[in-house]
């Protein structure tokens, strides 16, 4: 069974919710649409407030090439263009709409008919993706068209399909394998034509044997597509890792999955794109899973963004009594969530509800250098050591010590055996490295 | 939810199942076999000379976390009892109590707490507290009782002009690298001496030795429960033994006349006690695999030379306690294998 083979954890699984078929979230009264729900720059506002507008168009237009469409995700009045908080409380300039009826655009083609063929050229195809704003739907969210455009001088051979799915409790995008087999296996084809790759694998890790096994036998139609079972291994869903495990490149520190031939997708991106492609449908709802241990219905639902996040949970039974922690996305890497009424993105691949006992973090007692955090650390960093000296605020050495490729995976916090928030320090002395790194670019240029 | 409000704090939200405490019970777990031999080999003496070790130990850490470092109690993570544990096991089954107390005041006092406490503490405590008691009382400290069984099962008795010396009473005895060393001394070749061993009693823990040194087998089911919970990895252990199983291998193809053969040395004295349990002190080793595999071959090279041409028959603790004082450098110099910097194949 492959695998990436540097450090890793096995966090318990707790997939609740991975025998909830995908439901539609049922519209809700109004939408807040965030301009910036991408990497890069925010999207500009192209309707005006008290203007009628309908599911599936653009209201918002990419503000350079590092950025994305927004589109509506209901049809009725645009109420405001203004500053909206979201999960963390942080104002940012958003759009909101009155839901009325639900009338999406005519161009859409809403039958469940499946359409195989495609006679687009590329060219075509990657235009339908940009103005479909889809963004790598995993949580990274970072704009599917500039991975799909190769730079001059670069040449990607392989495509993989993330369908890893290694955080604890998310369900989504094992739900999405399992009903949209066959549109996933078309996207990535599509995906394999817009890159030019005759090779494309989609790495599942083997805790979903049923997704492997439908795809597997789907993929037999597509001579360009195979599924990869992976062993269940935390960070698995990182792209680094699973290009190491799928194709045995490793990506060099500092250089990206292209500089190895490789482009990694999400199997909700190639999901989107299927969408996009055959039935020009725009991203505008994904699926969310909506778990935890003490919440009344688990469930995988298809929400339109927009939708606030405490009506997801209203929807699952309610915010049980426990509950003394909310997180969007999954646990190990998800955030916090300061605001409930926040809404859901293009990023939002679960709503993860977590008990008080478990919520509150344990004491810190000293380290014992049991050199555990080095051993999980799937970069081969040293987290006792990164975190004590940003801790101590010696940033000159930080960047000696490779602190920049530390890809917050939490595995270290999540094994420490004296509960050290090792993380939380290795994040300020990155930032504080990434920092002086900019400013030393600037001056140099200067 | 208490009160409509939610707890928030940056990612990872949840924390596995490791714990301080829970790895030093898995190392006491662990030392169950060997002790259990140890009382079997030594009885009440060996259970009464780690009971008091235990408790000097803990309540010596309680007293000066609370009375001089003025802290939160420290005794909780069971790191004392385990300090404690390997103290007794280091000790013969004769010392008296208040020099056992003294140890531990050593141990816990001067190799521990005063730099610290748990963590802080570049030697091995258990190792610091041993090694000022066998300088401080060199004949109390090598003054073993042979246990009975050597005689019985191996048909052949120490020599006891040896013994006639030894200050406890008759049937003490030096331990077997004590024993080996001096017979090599006075002109004996390996040949005589190994017809009067049996390494089914060293295996079994039928030897005089320390408490927890006795026991090959006790020792080596201990270690492969720690490896099975993962508390060790098997680079500190296997890099000792090994390199002591080269290094003797050699001295013995040269002269098998006068170096003992390579299985004697890893079956007598300190030498799996050291590699399995007092190595691999998480505190006092290095942090990398590479890091351990180095400390463990520095560890297993200076033993050997000590036993070989050193004034002491054994060099197990010197030995850690000379890497120990290396392993700042050790992790310094030897980092782990990052991700991505030697690629394999780039397009």
């Amino acid at each position: 069974m492959k695998g990436f083979r540097k450090g890793g954890i096995h966090p318990p699984e707790y997939k609740i919710s991975k025998k909830e078929a995908i439901q539609d979230m049922p519209l809700p009264e109004s939408v807040v649409l965030p301009l910036g729900q991408h990497i890069g720059a925010p999207a500009t506002p192209c309707v005006q407030k008290g203007d009628r507008v309908l599911v599936g168009q653009i209201i918002g237009t990419p503000n350079g090439f590092v950025s994305s469409y927004i589109h509506s995700s209901v049809s009725g009045t645009v109420t405001a263009i203004d500053n909206q908080p979201d999960v963390r409380g942080l104002r940012s300039p958003s759009i909101t709409i009155k839901v009325e009826g639900d009338q999406w655009l005519e161009t859409i083609d809403r039958s469940d008919a499946l359409i195989k063929n495609c006679t687009l050229p590329r060219e075509a195809i990657l235009k339908k993706i940009t103005e479909a704003g889809i963004v790598g739907l995993g949580g990274a969210t970072f704009p599917a068209h500039v991975k799909l455009t190769i730079p001059q001088g670069k040449h990607a051979d392989v495509l993989i399909i993330n369908g890893v799915e290694c955080e604890p409790f998310l369900t989504a995008d094992h739900r999405l394998m399992l009903e949209k087999s066959e549109e996933i296996l078309i996207g990535v084809d599509l995906l394999c034509k817009v890159l030019g790759v005759d090779e494309a694998c989609i790495g599942i890790e083997n805790n979903k044997p049923d997704a492997i096994e439908r795809l597997s036998q789907l993929s037999l139609n597509y001579p360009r597509i195979k599924v990869v079972p992976l062993r269940v291994r935390y960070p698995q869903g990182s792209e680094k890792q699973l290009i190491e495990a799928i194709s045995g490149r490793e990506v060099p520190s500092g250089k990206l999955p292209l500089d190895v031939g490789v482009v990694v997708q999400n199997v909700g991106t190639a999901f989107a794109v299927y969408e996009a492609v055959q039935k020009n449908k725009p991203l505008f709802e994904r699926i969310v899973t909506v778990t935890g241990r003490s919440l009344a219905h688990t469930s995988n639902l298809r929400v339109r963004l927009g939708t606030p996040i405490s009506s997801l949970i209203d929807y699952c039974g309610g915010l049980p009594e426990d509950v003394g922690k909310v997180i969007c996305g999954g646990p190990m890497m998800g955030r916090a969530i300061a605001n409930i009424n926040a809404p859901v993105t293009k990023g939002t691949s679960g709503i993860v509800t977590i008990r008080e006992k478990g919520a509150v973090r344990k004491q810190p007692q000293n380290c014992i250098k049991c050199a555990k955090c080095v051993s999980v650390c799937c970069m081969g960093l040293e987290p006792y050591l990164i975190s004590k000296l940003a801790r101590l605020e010696r940033f000159d050495e930080l960047e000696a010590l490779h602190v920049t490729d530390c890809l917050e995976c939490g595995s270290c916090s999540y094994t420490c055996p004296a509960n050290l928030p090792l993380l939380d320090y290795i994040r300020v002395g990155k930032a504080e490295v990434l920092r002086r790194i900019r400013i030393n670019k600037t001056q140099q240029n200067k | 939810m208490k009160n409509g409000k939610l707890i928030v704090s940056p990612s990872p939200h949840i924390h596995g199942p490791l714990s301080t405490k829970r790895l030093m019970s898995d190392v006491l777990i662990a030392l169950i076999p060997a002790f259990i031999v140890s009382v079997i080999v030594y009885g009440v003496n060996a259970l009464i000379v780690t009971a008091v070790s235990v408790a000097g130990c803990v309540l010596f850490e309680y007293l000066i976390q609370k009375y001089l470092l003025k802290g939160e109690p420290t005794i909780g993570n069971l790191s004392a009892i385990v300090t404690g544990v390997l103290l007794g096991f280091n000790l013969p089954s004769t010392l008296p109590i208040w020099m056992i107390l003294l140890g531990a005041l050593v141990a816990i006092g001067v190799g521990k707490m005063s730099f610290g406490g748990l963590g802080c503490n570049p030697f091995n405590p258990a190792l610091v507290g041993r090694v000022f008691l066998l300088i401080s009382f060199p004949v109390q400290m090598t003054g073993f009782v042979t246990p009975p069984k050597v005689d019985s099962l191996s048909g052949a008795s120490m020599p006891t002009e040896i013994n006639a010396d030894a200050v406890t009473d008759a049937v003490s005895g030096p331990t077997l690298l004590g024993y080996v060393k001096e017979s090599l001394a006075n002109g004996l070749t390996t040949e005589d001496i190994a017809n009067r061993l049996s390494y089914n009693d060293m295996l079994l823990g039928f030897k005089s030795g320390s408490l927890g040194e006795i026991a090959a087998m006790a020792l080596l089911l201990g270690f492969l429960y720690m490896l099975c919970r993962k508390v060790i990895t098997w680079h500190i252990p296997v890099a000792v033994l090994g390199s002591m199983f080269i290094f003797s291998g050699i001295t013995w193809l040269i002269d098998p006349m006068h170096y003992m053969n390579p299985a004697f040395h890893l079956l007598t004295g300190g030498a799996i006690l050291g590699a399995v349990f007092m190595a691999t002190d998480y505190v006092t080793s290095p942090m990398s695999h590479k890091g351990m595999l180095v400390y463990g071959v520095g560890i297993g090279v200076i033993t050997m030379l000590i036993r070989l041409w050193g004034s002491y028959p054994e060099g197990m603790s010197f030995a850690i306690l000379i890497m120990n004082a290396i392993v700042p450098l050790i992790n310094k110099y030897m980092k782990p294998k990052r991700f991505g910097v030697c690629p394999a194949k780039i397009r």
